[in-house]
């Protein structure tokens, strides 16, 4: 049976800058997976329950205002704390290389930093569940 | 302009030349010819590009001369042998103290004005002691909760010789309350204070989405603060209609232009509205707009925008003043053009931006730091930055001569064809119900997302080429320019500063002074004069904001406006 890749995007924290995550939820609908966006200044925990309550499959989120070192972790533990965390977390925004590295430590599947053509976070999404050990057939 | 038997002579020699000139176009050296917005541009313009050119008047009417009317030209006579762009680095970080220092710095090597960035919280209206501000506190620019904070970022700067810009929008009132206060502290007086309130919420609906009230009392606030400043501060420019912000967001330049002038005449009506006189408060309106890489394509709209401008001013909402008719502006190169790769690139690129918003007449200037994505500029990077405006005003004798690309076929032609497009882009808002039934329409936003995603497909299928990113890529490359890092400590701190002026202040007059302020915004009161009192009590930007959510309610984006296409 096939089923879509279904992903939640959101932005987290002040930031308004919303090109990137726009872009990024036409790109992946455009391959076939099925996208919603929540918008701007999401919560921590109000992103987390929505994961849920839609039942996805990754999260992505964009922050371009320098706060990604307290809002990834307080996604990541927010979904500890809600047994979520088989979801894919991943992200994109102005993030230098060594906090990259060290989101990735902490459990941030992937962070896209700019000039990341779309095509990677696809290829991304479509291998990270297959590594899920998903065996249904991912389109 | 030219004689119809001239355009008949020059018709049929171009036929010649276009038949000769097909033996070249079999090889081409990019798959398309095309604008950084996707425009289509012709292999060769002539005078026969300029629609409208036999007419007799044509060059009266549309071009001019510089500093006469419709001012496509420019706004002054003798433009930079007079006097020279300002140039205004943008700068904010950390703490009060670590802007103060830079501040300080910037002006030490030749910088002639200053630009302010604050920080998240502080663009939101929620103090650094709030919830929601952790982890942004100090981190795109400096924080302000109260009048102490300005008081240190301007410590040692004399306010009535420099001009400072302050880019803030939805609490833009309440933090030129702080600075004029800090201004008053130390006797200037308020009829010598110069500078530039970004205060332009419209496109933050439209495009940066910093926003906290709806749009109706947003605007009000602004008319408020206008008819302040015409009777008080008359020399400050109480709103720079902004387009930085849109292209930004992903606008193509004639989206740039047409959205950001839209904003700009729903500004005008809306004083006028409020029963002010269009010749009191238009000379002090100011624009900004984005500095792209597509060098002729932005000439041409900074000369369309100039011209529309005043044709609408003097028609339409029959301005007398022949100031209320010119479009000033501040142009800031195009921070989305910048890439992570390579970024000593960037340099490149800002200078090559920063010489079209200098060929197209700006009057003051921000470069954008090489390092701008990665974190907020290094000290170095932003040495440099300034000291390009510096080689283009100093070197390159391009300030020698007022508009030296006026006359230039194709870029006339570009000037034409952006007013038109401008043109068509007002009808639809009209048709549309305005500018604000648009924001709730999602039109703007939905137009800036498709743009947006048209020039990542074009990226992607490398009908575009960006070096280093797409093409010429280094493999393995290592970044190794430094890169800012906020000490971890500034939001500890700025936070306990933010708590200790709390309590230290007169509590009683804060009381006071935001009942006044929750009175002025139930009834018609001019809500910025007592802002002003709040600002003297150490009223914090949080508090007026609450009290302001509290009474007109938060905005939230319509399902429409989210839409990505």
């Amino acid at each position: 049976m096939d089923k879509k890749i279904r992903v939640l995007l959101a932005k987290p924290g002040l930031d308004g800058h919303d090109r990137g995550i726009k872009v990024i939820a036409a790109a992946l609908r455009d391959a076939g997976m099925e996208v919603i966006y929540t918008g701007l200044r999401q919560t921590p925990a109000m992103i987390v329950d929505a994961a849920i309550q839609e039942d996805v499959d990754a999260i992505g989120v964009s922050i371009l205002s320098g706060a990604h070192m307290t809002l990834f972790p307080a996604i990541l533990d927010v979904m500890k704390e809600k047994n979520a965390s088989d979801i894919i977390l991943f992200g994109g925004g102005i993030i230098p290389d060594d906090d990259k590295e060290e989101l990735e430590k902490l459990g941030v599947s992937k962070v896209f930093t700019p000039g990341a053509p779309t095509t990677e976070a696809i290829e991304f999404l479509r291998n990270a569940m297959l590594s899920k050990g998903n065996d249904e057939q991912i389109m | 302009m030219f004689t119809k038997s001239f355009i008949a002579r020059l018709k049929k020699k171009i036929v010649e030349w276009d038949k000769s000139a097909e033996r070249f176009r079999a090889k081409k050296s990019m798959p398309r010819f095309f604008t950084v917005s996707g425009e289509d541009v012709d292999e060769l313009y002539t005078p026969d590009s300029i629609k409208g050119g036999t007419d007799e008047n044509y060059y009266d009417e549309n071009i001019g001369l510089p500093g006469q009317y419709p001012y496509t030209r420019g706004v002054h006579q003798t433009l930079y042998r007079s006097k020279l762009w300002t140039m205004r680095q943008f700068a904010g970080m950390g703490t009060p103290e670590h802007t103060n220092e830079r501040f300080k710095y910037i002006l030490a090597q030749g910088g002639t004005g200053l630009s302010t960035a604050f920080d998240l919280p502080t663009l939101m209206g929620y103090d650094s002691d709030h919830e929601r501000s952790l982890g942004e506190v100090g981190k795109c620019g400096v924080a302000v909760d109260t009048l102490a904070d300005m008081e240190i970022i301007y410590k040692d700067i004399d306010l009535a010789k420099v001009s400072t810009s302050m880019t803030i929008n939805s609490p833009a009132s309440m933090v030129l309350a702080m600075y004029l206060v800090v201004a008053e502290k130390q006797g200037v007086d308020l009829k010598d204070v110069r500078g530039t309130l970004q205060n332009d919420i419209l496109k933050e609906y439209i495009a940066q989405k910093e926003f906290i009230f709806p749009p109706k009392p947003s605007i009000r606030l602004i008319t408020d603060m206008m008819s302040y400043c015409t009777k008080h501060v008359p020399q400050w420019n109480t709103i720079s209609i902004s387009g930085y912000h849109i292209r930004e967001a992903g606008a193509t330049a004639a989206q740039e232009l047409a959205f950001t002038l839209a904003d700009g005449f729903c500004y005008i009506e809306s004083a006028i509205a409020d029963g002010q006189d269009v010749d009191d408060f238009a000379p002090r309106l100011s624009f900004f707009f984005n500095a792209h890489s597509d060098f002729f394509e932005e000439i041409g709209k900074y000369r369309a925008a100039r011209r529309i401008f005043a044709k609408r001013m003097k028609n339409k909402y029959g301005a007398k003043n022949p100031k209320s008719w010119l479009l000033r502006f501040h142009t800031q190169t195009a921070g989305c053009s910048l890439t992570a790769q390579q970024p000593e690139n960037n340099i490149v690129r800002t200078a090559i931006q920063a010489l079209s918003g200098v060929l197209g007449g700006t009057q003051s200037l921000h470069t954008n730091s090489m390092d701008e994505t990665l974190a907020l500029p290094s000290e170095k990077a932003a040495l440099i930055a300034l000291r390009t405006q510096q080689v283009i005003a100093f070197e390159t004798g391009v300030a020698n001569t007022v508009d030296p690309l006026g006359g230039s076929y194709f870029v006339e032609a570009m000037t034409d064809k952006m007013e038109a497009e401008a043109e068509a882009y007002f009808e639809e808002i009209d048709k549309r119900g305005g500018v604000l039934e648009c924001i709730e329409q999602g039109f703007f936003q939905q137009e800036l997302a498709r743009s947006a995603y048209q020039h990542q497909m074009e990226l992607e299928k490398k009908e575009r080429v960006i070096v280093g990113v797409n093409d010429f890529v280094l493999e393995d490359e290592v970044i190794d320019i430094p890169v800012l890092k906020i000490d971890k400590n500034v939001e500890r701190d700025q936070s306990a500063f933010c708590k200790k002026i709390k309590a230290e202040r007169d509590n009683t007059k804060v009381q006071e002074t935001l009942a006044r302020l929750r009175e002025a915004a139930k009834t018609d009161g001019n809500t910025f004069e007592v802002m002003m009192d709040c600002a003297r009590a150490y009223v914090s930007v949080g508090e007026m904001c609450d009290v302001l959510r509290e009474e007109w309610g938060e905005y939230s984006e319509t399902q429409a406006a989210m839409s990505a296409s």
